[in-house]
């Protein structure tokens, strides 16, 4: 490129890299960190990056198995870890299924029919969803309470009214798939419709597979978005065993109770499979972020 | 889909026909099932809940049922979600907003009534010293009065709640009375016993070795007071406050919901113990959303344009490192500071104190406490605004550039001439949504301080770390009064400001429908 250089250019390549290295170093202290505590022996031994002697113990109380440490001494897992690394996949599946299904169908009517109230409708599900549902936690609380007494799958403490209250955060998502909807051509869906297809298999086979990218992108935020979620999980779950990661794993580092030790490898074994997975799917991931702020 | 138009008609219709049969017939088996919780619902008098569901019920059969409403099908889902757990819980809310909903006013007037009238206490004047007496049928209980002994028919204690008729005994029972140590292994069947004298009166186990009447300890009055049966106190139901109360002052606890009107709003701004936290944790809250955007805008923006540097080598890998933090499940991480900043064995202070000898008290210091959660914030909150930048950077045309340096303009000189100015429009609404995220940002300050230290001299769980949203938390859920509608109250105060914003940022990005 016929790009003027001034002659400075080489030193500020220079300095934006070591600039650059030496911030992700910075950035990744916590997370090595973490890794090197989850292997040193006790909970409150402090040392090096690179532990000394260094111990399973931390990996064996993580994956549920009791330890036995030189001395002799068995020490029982402190917590269920991988019951709530089930626990919380278990959920974010089952919700993240739901609100494609829910919001892969609103998102069609809203792109493709005509009906009153469309735009108002539209509009003023995006300015619900930025309330936090923290604020209303007392209501949800009641509510589910209430609906407990009569439907016992859907009361406090049980895995399907956090599954159910996931689905009220579905707006987001019905606008980033209109918004992909919208670029999809209709003609096509039209021309099929005119050789005798119903709307609903125009929709079926006709648009659903050209927006399987979408549908992914989707799938993936809503999954993690579940598998996040803090508040609503720690005000519906009660018992230790239907906890869900996001919940369960701040119990370790109670003041009187600091697990650090145990903490690390439990978030080093959890923690991975998400951020794999984050990683691995960023491209999308990026693009589904914008798509649904920006466009309209 | 081809072979069925092309079908012949006789398999379409039967194929539309059961099509038919199993839609109606679900319609129906999810109506009944909504109509009876809704009965229930309202035989328990929750009005408000009974009615949420009719709304809801039927505005499903009506969509589904009419053909004119085909379209509202597929967004009847989506909608009936919203409504059922943002929007009513949000109109519930602010409704809460008005009451005096707490641990103590939980219950309904009827509840509370009921509550008190089934409360009874037992009477000192009419106790019985007991024997128990095994026999063959079962246990003889043996009741020694002043002038008269009272003995039971043979009771089988293990059929759990046990009634049994007290008549004048003749004779004392044959055989030995029970051990003390057996009566106590019986301890729990006798207090499910219930004895009944000829004239009527009630009575149930005292003490190990009594039986005493029992009455009631409220009578209800025609006039819907309430008499204290064993001190003769009077009270009168307190419709403004939700207590029944003495003529002396005195209530009696639990107390009912009822609407005080702006009372909780008021409190907030008269109460000096409650005013002074609020405006602290309003302008923090304030300051702290501010900051964090602009830190991590800073942040983000930076490395965003050294990422689309052409000299750059090596974007993959780096654009990969930066982007760590925001892969890193939120609560992990925060958890993971939470542990790094520890006081005492936290490794960043063991850094800290080898360097410089210094051990900062991270938890416990207002001003050190806001600064870690600011560190953290920008630490999870930059790669998100890198992501948006470098998606905005690449559509501004590099020839700007180009004739930039041909002026002479540096990196400085570009960054306010030309990079902000052009991506500075399509990134307000995203900053908006993001100062609104953080002015809501629950889980950072519920995982890393939880509010600590706390402000001096609040009457409500107030820290100087808190946010508006976990201040909210606290007031409802972890102090001991519990008081729902105080929160509530702040809630709706924080919906007004949170509405206001994404009004703006609606019009600000111009979004078609």
């Amino acid at each position: 490129m016929a790009m003027v250089e001034p002659r400075s250019t080489k030193y500020r390549v220079l300095a934006s890299h070591l600039g650059m290295l030496a911030f992700i170093a910075i950035i990744l202290f916590p997370l090595l960190m973490v890794i090197s505590i989850s292997f040193r022996s006790g909970n409150f031994a402090a040392g090096s990056l690179l532990p000394e002697n260094p111990s399973l113990e931390h990996w064996y109380l993580a994956l549920g198995i009791p330890y036995t440490g030189e001395d002799g001494v068995i020490t029982q897992p402190p917590f269920p870890v991988l019951l709530w690394l089930w626990n919380s996949i278990k959920i974010a599946v089952i919700s993240a299924v739901l609100i494609l299904a829910l919001s892969t169908t609103s998102a069609y009517a809203f792109a493709r029919m005509r009906f009153a109230g469309k735009g108002f409708v539209l509009k003023s599900m995006l300015i619900f969803q930025m309330f936090p549902p923290v604020l209303s936690l007392v209501a949800l609380y009641a509510l589910f309470d209430q609906i407990g007494n009569h439907v016992s799958w859907l009361g406090l403490n049980t895995h399907g009214a956090v599954i159910v209250a996931s689905l009220g955060g579905m707006a987001l998502h019905i606008w980033t798939i209109k918004g992909y909807f919208d670029s999809v051509d209709r003609s096509l869906e039209e021309a099929a419709i005119v050789d005798g297809a119903t709307t609903w298999q125009a929709f079926r086979f006709i648009l659903l597979p050209l927006s399987v990218p979408i549908l992914v992108v989707v799938f993936i935020l809503a999954f993690i978005m579940t598998i996040m979620e803090y508040p609503m999980a720690s005000i519906l779950l009660v018992d230790t065993e239907k906890l869900t990661l996001a919940v369960g794993a701040q119990q370790y580092l109670y003041e009187q109770n600091y697990l650090w030790g145990d903490f690390a490898a439990a978030a080093v074994l959890s923690g991975l499979p998400i951020t794999v997975i984050f990683l691995y799917c960023q491209k999308w991931i990026v693009g589904g972020l914008t798509a649904g702020g920006v466009k309209g | 889909m081809i072979t069925q138009t092309l079908s012949s008609p006789g398999i379409e219709s039967r194929y539309t026909m059961t099509r038919e049969f199993l839609k109606w017939g679900a319609l129906a088996l999810l109506v009944a099932a909504a109509l009876y919780l809704i009965l229930a619902l309202y035989v328990q008098r929750e009005f408000v809940f009974a009615m949420l569901f009719l709304v809801l019920t039927a505005s499903a059969v009506v969509v589904f049922a009419s053909k004119r409403f085909y379209a509202h099908r597929y967004i009847f889902p989506a909608i009936a979600g919203m409504g059922l757990f943002v929007i009513f819980p949000l109109m519930y809310t602010v409704g809460i907003g008005f009451t005096n909903y707490s641990a103590s006013n939980l219950l309904s007037f009827e509840q509370v009534q009921e509550n008190l009238l089934s409360r009874s206490f037992q009477s000192e004047s009419v106790r019985y010293e007991f024997d128990a007496y095994k026999t063959p049928e079962g246990y003889v209980l043996y009741l020694e009065g002043n002038n008269q002994d009272l003995v039971t028919p043979p009771i089988n204690l293990a059929a759990g709640e046990t009634r049994a008729p007290l008549v004048p005994a003749t004779s004392v029972p044959d055989g030995e009375p029970l051990q003390i140590r057996d009566v106590i292994k019986l301890r729990q069947e006798l207090a499910g016993v219930k004895l009944i004298t000829g004239d009527k009166r009630e009575l149930s186990q005292a003490s190990l070795r009594s039986f005493a009447a029992i009455h009631p300890q409220f009578t209800l009055h025609e006039n819907g007071t309430l008499t204290n049966n064993q001190t003769d106190v009077t009270y009168f139901p307190n419709h403004d406050i939700g207590f029944y109360v003495s003529p002396e002052g005195e209530k009696l606890v639990p107390g009912w919901t009822v609407n005080i009107g702006w009372d909780n709003y008021l409190k907030v701004v008269m109460d000096p113990s409650i005013r002074g936290p609020f405006f602290q944790i309003f302008v923090w809250t304030l300051s702290f959303a501010v900051a964090t955007v602009v830190f991590t805008l800073a942040l983000g923006l930076l490395l965003a344009n050294l990422l689309q540097w052409d000299q750059i080598r090596g974007k993959g890998f780096y654009r990969t490192m930066l982007i760590l933090p925001y892969a890193v499940p939120a609560f992990i991480s925060i958890l993971v500071f939470k542990g790094l900043f520890n006081q005492n064995f936290g490794e960043i202070n063991l850094v800290l104190e080898n360097l410089f000898g210094v051990r900062p008290n991270w938890f416990s210091d207002p001003a050190l406490a806001r600064t870690m959660i600011l560190i953290v914030n920008t630490w999870l909150g930059y790669p998100y605004m890198m992501l948006l930048c470098m998606g905005l950077l690449q559509a501004i045309p590099r020839d700007l550039y180009e004739a930039s340096a041909m002026d002479g303009a540096g990196p400085v000189n570009n960054l306010f001439n030309i990079t902000l100015p052009l991506i500075i429009k399509p990134l307000m609404p995203l900053l908006i949504a993001s100062f609104a995220f953080n002015f809501n940002n629950f889980v950072l300050i519920a995982l890393l301080t939880g509010g600590a230290p706390d402000i001096i001299g609040a009457s409500t769980p107030a820290g100087t770390t808190d946010l508006l949203v976990s201040y909210t938390y606290r007031i409802a859920f972890q102090d001991s009064g519990q008081n729902f509608g105080l929160a509530a109250a702040i809630a709706t105060a924080i919906f007004l400001v949170v509405g206001a914003l994404s009004l703006i940022n609606l019009k600000l990005s111009k979004i078609k429908v």
